[in-house]
């Protein structure tokens, strides 16, 4: 369950960008997590509900992208299948993960004075 | 303020991060990894399963190295940090078996994190060290997602585990750069378990599959181990050395 940790880092990040600008409340966060991230979104969302009670946080939505584990050869740019052999068929080559590793906070939507 | 009407209300902005949540704990890796590179210290992260022979591996690796003549880059002077959740076990197992050990109990936490080994290299003769093992808590899941900053990350992963563990927990298999197959003197009890079956898993969540089938009670694969130990590079440290030097003398 180290969704519980991921989110107390996110919390603390919206945190230290909410004072830099002076903000007094925060509406929405956006946060893209891929397949391959190790993340679970279901329980990201849980903790999150759980972790903002008496933070800038309390009152925010979160807003989860998830997206796709993508393979592509780097060589010719070929698409490898899913739980395929993760080398190029054509070129030989190991094959290079594209997107779907991300744990990325995109944006917060905060309120400023 | 809203400067749209001049009503006085507040005023939503969005302001775009576009920033891994975890890049303090990725800072913090960072210090860690130039703290070992300055000191040529090659930091591994050892992951697995509870149970996949972590702490065997390491006592079977003091063995063969204390025993071992060879050039100085094989590394005869071995440390681990043992991550637990409730016991000093695993590090008493490794000081019995001559390696500098020192416990990181994470109480209820499933994983390290760079902070946490940080935190763990005060009091402990880390700078002395040719390579320091970094034993991670027994789990496949949550320790994939932190940097410590190791060289390498290596799982272990026993034959009684089954042969579709990768394809189960492909996170830990993809951050891999050496999978040790352990506790092959087992494989004349579990017929249908074959190392190729496991090989090909590999192969679905690794782009570059390495791995090596070893035993630690018999010494069957370890050679194999060690000589992949002395090669890992040893880079200089990414920061100037002397601007660092002496931060945590």
């Amino acid at each position: 369950m180290h969704e519980y940790s991921i989110v107390e880092a996110l919390l603390a990040r919206v945190d230290e960008e909410a004072r830099a600008r002076g903000a007094s409340a925060v509406h929405r966060l956006t946060v893209r997590i891929g397949e391959l991230s190790g993340v679970e979104i279901d329980l990201l969302t849980a903790a999150y509900a759980t972790f903002r009670e008496r933070t800038i946080c309390a009152h925010a939505d979160l807003d989860v992208k998830p997206v796709p584990a993508v393979w592509g050869c780097p060589e010719c740019g070929g698409a490898i299948a899913r739980g395929a052999v993760l080398r190029c068929r054509d070129c030989g080559v190991p094959a290079r993960l594209i997107g779907g590793d991300e744990i990325l906070l995109d944006r917060i939507e905060m309120e400023v004075p | 303020m809203c400067d749209t009407c001049g009503c006085g209300d507040p005023e939503v902005v969005p302001v775009d991060v576009h920033d891994t949540i975890l890049a303090g704990n990725n800072r913090t890796a960072a210090h860690n990894r130039d703290h070992f590179r300055e000191r040529g210290v090659v930091a591994i992260n050892l992951m697995g399963s509870p149970g996949a022979g972590k702490t065997a591996i390491l006592e079977a690796t003091a063995r063969l190295v204390a025993g071992r003549e060879g050039p100085p880059s094989t590394g005869r002077r071995l440390g681990a940090l043992a991550g637990d959740l409730a016991t000093d076990h695993d590090a008493d197992r490794l000081q019995a078996a001559g390696i500098a050990a020192k416990s990181i109990t994470t109480g209820s936490a499933c994983h390290l994190d760079a902070a946490m080994v940080h935190r763990g290299l005060h009091d402990f003769p880390w700078r002395e060290l040719d390579y320091l093992f970094i034993e991670n808590v027994g789990n496949l899941v949550c320790p994939a997602v932190y940097d410590l900053g190791q060289e390498a990350n290596v799982v272990a992963l026993s034959v009684t585990e089954g042969t579709d563990k990768p394809l189960k927990y492909p996170v830990m298999f993809l951050k891999a750069d050496l999978v040790l197959i352990t506790k092959i003197d087992l494989l004349p009890h579990l017929p249908e378990i074959r190392i190729e079956a496991i090989a090909d898993a590999l192969a679905r969540v690794m782009p570059r599959p390495a791995f090596l089938p070893v035993s630690a009670r018999t010494g069957a694969g370890m050679d194999g181990w060690i000589d992949w130990l002395a090669r890992v590079p040893r880079p200089r440290p990414a920061s100037a050395a002397e601007a660092h030097a002496g931060h945590h003398q």
